[in-house]
């Protein structure tokens, strides 16, 4: 069996790529690839185009071995890795809406993030007129005796970002349900072009509000990747201390939700208030609650004083003395249990096959976790577990936040220790004159990869990739054969970001 | 849950003074007086909230304002589900060119007569997303806005003062009109 490192061997090796390797290789070794990814032996992290080129990552599970493998397209089309691999179609859908270049022979051929409402076609590519009419989005057929559709969005009911669900139902059970996304694209990958890293990395913390310090730390790690440049021992904690922050204000604030949506309110009105008291010390420590464009490229911009550091350390004791009798009202509550456990399973082998990230794949027995796997700095030094359960339901995706609020207590325990006086940011070079780097963070949903090409230090071309882009299609799946009033339950144990997804 | 709902009985209250109306907010409002009152609405806002582009941070602080410690449904301020039921619509995000129909229909659907909040810093003017193909830019380029509280995302607090001069200014102009 090839390995990831044969793959590389095939191709021509770009230089000045980190840390991974990045080759361009021909169509039979991208289609080769595509095959491994559809035999399970990879796992596709990220699909992306260029200009004229497109681009693969993957990962060989096994070894966490990573490789980014690029295809030129000179007459605009490439061989479908979709119609072998399906994780990769909505990519394929978004690099043609964006770029213009076609997956030949994919399976759907539909747009995603265009609506026809920019005025402008492939606005990355050769920015063509918008089509004269719209035409209306086809969506995939459900047919049979006493079938019906329902419509949500894109204005949902709660305070939710926008976009379209279609069920289609058979009395009160889903038969199956359709996303149409894209209506947050802001269009992020053209704002980037040509940026600045000072404006880059403000963009990359606007992706997905929830996970702002997460997108700010992949994009300066990227970025870092690309010069070459190493960060004070200081902001290597520090970044690590506020991405603990956010997985556990974000997990916290989650865990209430679901149960929210099986109407229990008790557990929300607590854990809204857990949630508080980490944004709160995190606005005392950081000045700002969502912790937004405190890392930079070079390092952070904000040091941590010792009321800062008492300010996290009050707020962790608060929650080790609440959030127990929380956890234990959770597992002792028959009428919660009963909308959570074996409510939108997910099974493993979708979890392995769209190489689910974050709490999605780890409650469906794929145990990935970036911070483990890819052992970047500080955690290559923490002591930390990636809990792991097999039964994949909404109750398995509870379970493993609450295990993660746990490690992130012990986690911010271990960083606020090691802390030692020095500097936290590092003058960021120009660079050479084109440079290019790949980073893989662990936000609180998942992995999170950004990939940029730098030229003389300005931004060329840069993709992220949010961890929901292979979520989003397992929410689909797991929603068949529940009821439609389980759908919330569903779909905040998910908790798939739009905005991220939409770019 | 006995034991957790007995200590509530005898805990303090987590939630905070209310903050005081913003000067520059209601000088902002100020300029939409008497357009658009009709009716009294007494101290009693539905607010329906749509989301038209943002990245989701200025929904996070929205939800905060319904924690306990914010608890705006004291001020008689309360989120609804339906723009029918609603007497201010609150918005985020830089609208997109993909959202934007949809914010006209939940506008349009919305009775009169109705407030619109532009929460944030993209929803003034698009802030950093500006300028892309797929952004319009600030709220009020698609729907009038008589309200704009700024941030990135302001705070619950930033958003309470904002909201409880609404509610001030519309108390005036009911007796004003």
């Amino acid at each position: 069996m090839p390995s990831l490192i044969d793959l590389t061997l095939e191709g021509r090796k770009v230089g000045q790529h980190g840390p991974w390797p990045r080759v361009v290789v021909d169509a039979s070794v991208w289609t080769f690839a595509a095959s491994e990814l559809a035999h399970g032996r990879w796992s596709l992290l990220g699909l992306w185009g260029d200009p004229a080129t497109v681009h693969m990552a993957i990962m060989d599970g096994q070894t966490a071995g990573i490789a980014v493998i690029s295809l030129d397209c000179p007459n605009r089309r490439f061989p479908s890795v979709g119609r072998h691999h399906p994780p990769a179609r909505r990519l394929e859908r978004t690099i043609h809406d964006l770029f213009g270049l076609s997956a030949e022979d994919s399976s759907d051929a539909r747009p995603w993030l265009d609506h026809n409402r920019w005025g402008v076609r492939f606005p990355l590519g050769d920015r063509i007129d918008a089509l004269p009419k719209a035409t209306p989005y086809r969506f995939l057929a459900a047919e049979g005796d006493g079938l019906h559709q329902i419509p949500v969005g894109p204005v949902h009911a709660g305070i939710i970002e926008p976009g379209h669900f279609r069920f289609t139902a058979s009395g009160e059970t889903v038969v199956r349900l359709e996303q149409r996304l894209g209506y947050v694209h802001k269009g992020i990958d053209g704002l980037m072009t040509g940026a600045s890293l000072e404006r880059g990395v403000r963009l990359a913390g606007r992706a997905s509000g929830d996970s702002t310090v997460a997108y700010a730390y992949a994009f300066s790690r990227a970025a870092e990747a690309a010069l070459d440049l190493g960060v004070p021992e200081r902001a290597v904690l520090l970044r690590a201390l506020l991405a603990e922050l956010e997985r556990l204000a974000n997990h916290l604030g989650d865990i209430g939700a679901i149960c929210n949506d099986a109407s229990f309110a008790l557990m929300h009105a607590h854990c809204g208030v857990l949630r508080e008291s980490v944004l709160r010390a995190a606005g005392a420590a950081f000045g700002h609650r969502l912790m937004r464009d405190v890392i930079v490229p070079g390092g952070v911009v904000r040091d941590i004083g010792s009321d800062g550091v008492e300010a996290i350390q009050a707020a962790l004791d608060n929650i080790r003395l609440r959030f127990p009798a929380l956890v234990e009202l959770y597992d002792n509550t028959a009428s919660l249990q009963d909308r959570t456990v074996d409510t939108g399973t997910l099974k493993a082998s979708l979890a392995s096959q769209y190489a689910a990230g974050g709490y999605v794949g780890r409650a469906s027995g794929r145990s990935f976790d970036a911070r483990r796997a890819l052992a970047y700095p500080p955690y290559d030094s923490l002591r930390f577990d990636v809990p792991v359960l097999n039964e994949g339901d909404v109750n398995a995706r509870v379970w493993i936040r609450i295990r993660e609020v746990e490690q992130s207590l012990s986690l911010i325990d271990q960083i606020l220790s090691r802390l030692s006086q020095g500097a936290i940011r590092k003058e960021v070079p120009l660079g050479g004159e084109v440079r290019e780097g790949m980073a893989i963070v662990e936000g609180f949903r998942g992995d999170i990869l950004v990939w940029l090409r730098l030229r003389n230090g300005l931004i060329e071309r840069c993709h992220m990739r949010d961890p929901s882009w292979f979520q989003w299609p397992l929410l689909e799946a797991v929603i068949e054969n529940n009821i439609v009033a389980d759908f919330p339950l569903c779909n905040k144990s998910f908790n798939c970001s739009y905005s991220g997804h939409d770019l | 849950m006995r034991k957790l709902l007995f200590e509530s009985v005898f805990r303090q209250p987590l939630t905070e003074p209310a903050p005081s109306a913003a000067d520059a907010a209601v000088a902002e409002l100020a300029t939409a007086v008497g357009q658009t009152a009709r009716r009294r609405l007494g101290r009693s806002l539905s607010i329906r909230e749509v989301d038209a582009g943002s990245c989701n941070g200025c929904e996070l602080e929205i939800h905060a304002l319904n924690n306990a410690y914010y608890d705006v449904e004291r001020f008689g301020l309360r989120f609804v589900a339906s723009p029918r039921h609603a007497d201010v619509l609150m918005v985020t995000g830089p609208v997109t060119k993909n959202m934007r129909e949809a914010l006209e229909r939940t506008y349009h659907a919305t009775p009169n007569p109705k407030w619109v909040v532009a929460v944030g810093d993209c929803a003034r003017d698009g802030g950093c997303f500006a300028g892309s193909y797929a952004v319009i830019g600030g709220v009020s380029e698609v729907v009038p806005v008589d309200l704009h509280i700024p941030g990135c995302p302001p705070t619950p607090v930033a958003m309470l003062r904002g909201l409880l001069a609404l509610v001030e200014q519309a108390d005036t102009r009911t007796i004003t009109s």
